[in-house]
């Protein structure tokens, strides 16, 4: 593995492993802890429509995803604050014609775009060094702001009328999480592609939470996890040349099924237990 | 008697078509004592959240504390009616009842350490101190009412409000909380909705029964009316500590 890391794509997607497992592991435990996972989907595909659009005018896609992913996740915020009843409904169909729209956007667009697939799975082994000079700085805000705020989210995350009682006010630091759930979501899309962003967000933080019990002890813990599941899967990408954002995805899921089985295990020796 | 607790005049509230309330009007003193009682479905909670801030109404006016629900929430206490939200959240007994602390003017910033003793003496008070790191979803229902309880104290309120606080704890406690409210109703006005008619008449000034409209009595007496109004069917009543009937008992509708 280390003579690979004489090559500059493979520093490059090295790093943009950790930048990218540690916006992760803030946000996703935020989206797991909020049932928001569906939601990132939804922005997650929706970004199609900004990734296709920025191709047919010739601008970079990475602007294109991230002005779909951010106001797609707006719109779905606003939605899910206003009527909880109907927020399924939006995100389908955001999620839905963002895609038609980055499929019909690449469909008028001259050319051969063998490039487009990187975007649905992902091109961890692409990233160029400008790519990380956005994440960095990225994951920088997000820890900022969730320092900050620390608090106030997991008085929102836990139990959002009694915080509305209090004066804090929800309904904006929600717009704010939606605000770094779309951001993080174009740094995903980089990594593992738009179709596994949910895996990348939910997984990690799905395991931490077993094995805590505080939510920022889950932040740290599902970015490490993150990070485990990314150097992993990029190493054996590279050693067997397979697609590196599906490898990545498999190696999580692995862990998933790890955790449920050693749950299982753990549940069935405690009732055990209690018999003797 | 100086600005009242709780002003309420021709409230009307619908979800969609159907009100759920209508032309409720009552003024509580402050310093009361007051039970909500009525049917479930009847409105009891709809109208704690309207005096709370968190739904608005469709026609009429609250004032708490002479002024808007919204303007006058950070002096207000809330216990919730289910404490079972979330029971795989990563929050620990400490951090819960913390939340009581939070304001909109200390927004963004650490709690002080006052804000921790102060939570500390009231974990003790309702007796989760030696659980404080626990997780809460760990905890029992009744465990779990204790300490939103000390959540809802924290706010150091001047109303509190209380949505069947007693529905999963034991009787033990059950007498234990009134007890606290019954010594805390010295400072803070306390509104509780309730089930236990029984328990609850040994402590309250005033009730109010909720059937979609709302009935007030200022002096603590459930009437006939009110449980006519109610349940319609016979109700056994224990007022004021004396173990006597109040109401004949009659014909169900």
């Amino acid at each position: 593995m280390w003579e690979a890391l004489h090559f500059e794509f493979m520093r490059n997607a090295l790093a943009a492993g950790v930048f990218v497992s540690i916006a992760c592991g803030v946000v996703g435990t935020l989206v797991v802890v909020n049932r928001m996972v569906f939601i990132s989907g939804g922005i997650a595909h929706a970004a199609y429509g900004g990734i296709g659009m920025a191709l047919y005018f010739g601008i970079s896609p990475l602007i294109g995803a991230g002005v779909f992913s951010v106001g797609s996740s707006l719109i779905m915020g606003a939605v899910s604050l206003k009527s909880r009843h109907r927020t399924d409904t939006i995100i389908g169909v955001l999620w839905a014609v963002g895609m038609a729209m980055g499929v019909i956007f690449v469909d008028l667009t001259p050319g051969y775009h063998v490039d487009l697939m990187s975007y649905l799975f992902g091109s961890i082994l692409a990233v160029p060094k400008s790519d990380l000079y956005f994440m960095f700085p990225l994951d920088l805000v997000i820890i900022l702001v969730v320092l900050f705020f620390f608090k106030e989210f997991l008085a929102i995350s836990y139990d959002d009328e009694f915080a509305r009682v209090r004066g804090i006010p929800v309904n904006a630091l929600y717009l704010l999480l939606f605000c770094m759930i779309g951001f993080s979501v174009v740094m995903i899309i980089r990594i593992v592609g738009l179709i596994l962003v949910i895996a990348l967000l939910s997984i990690p933080p799905y395991i931490a939470e077993k094995v805590t019990d505080s939510l920022g002890k889950m932040m740290v813990l599902s970015s490490l996890f993150g990070i485990l599941f990314t150097v992993i899967g990029l190493w054996i990408s590279y050693r067997f040349n397979l697609t590196s954002g599906a490898a990545i995805i498999l190696v999580a899921g692995a862990g998933f099924f790890l955790t449920l089985a050693l749950d299982r295990f753990s549940l069935s020796d405690q009732s055990q237990n209690a018999e003797v | 008697m100086g600005i009242p607790a709780i002003e309420i005049k021709d409230l009307w509230f619908a979800y969609d078509r159907i009100p759920v309330l209508k032309e409720v009007r009552f003024t509580l003193q402050q310093g009361d004592f007051m039970a909500i009682i009525g049917p479930n479905g009847g409105g009891k909670t709809t109208l704690l959240k309207l005096m709370l801030g968190i739904l608005e109404p469709k026609k009429g006016t609250i004032q708490i504390l002479g002024r808007k629900p919204r303007d006058a929430r950070e002096r207000l206490g809330y216990v919730p009616q289910s404490t079972d939200i979330n029971l795989t959240f990563p929050i620990s007994v400490f951090e819960l009842a913390l939340m009581g602390r939070l304001s909109r003017s200390r927004f963004g910033r650490r709690y002080s350490d006052e804000d921790k003793e102060k939570v500390a003496a009231l974990l003790k008070k309702v007796g989760m101190w030696d659980y404080r790191f626990w997780p809460v979803g760990n905890l029992s229902g009744g465990q779990r009412q204790r300490i939103f309880i000390a959540r809802a104290l924290a706010v150091e309120p001047a109303i509190l409000f209380l949505d069947e606080p007693t529905a999963s704890v034991d009787r033990e406690f059950e007498t234990g909380l009134y007890e606290i409210l019954d010594g805390l109703n010295k400072e803070v006005t306390v509104v509780v909705i309730t089930h236990d008619v029984g328990v609850v008449s040994r402590y309250v000034k005033s009730v109010a029964c909720v059937n979609h409209t709302l009935m007030f009595h200022e002096e603590g007496k459930i009437t006939k009316e009110m449980i006519d109004m109610a349940y319609k069917c016979p109700v056994d009543l224990v007022a004021h500590g004396l173990p006597h009937r109040v109401l004949p008992e009659h014909e169900g509708e």
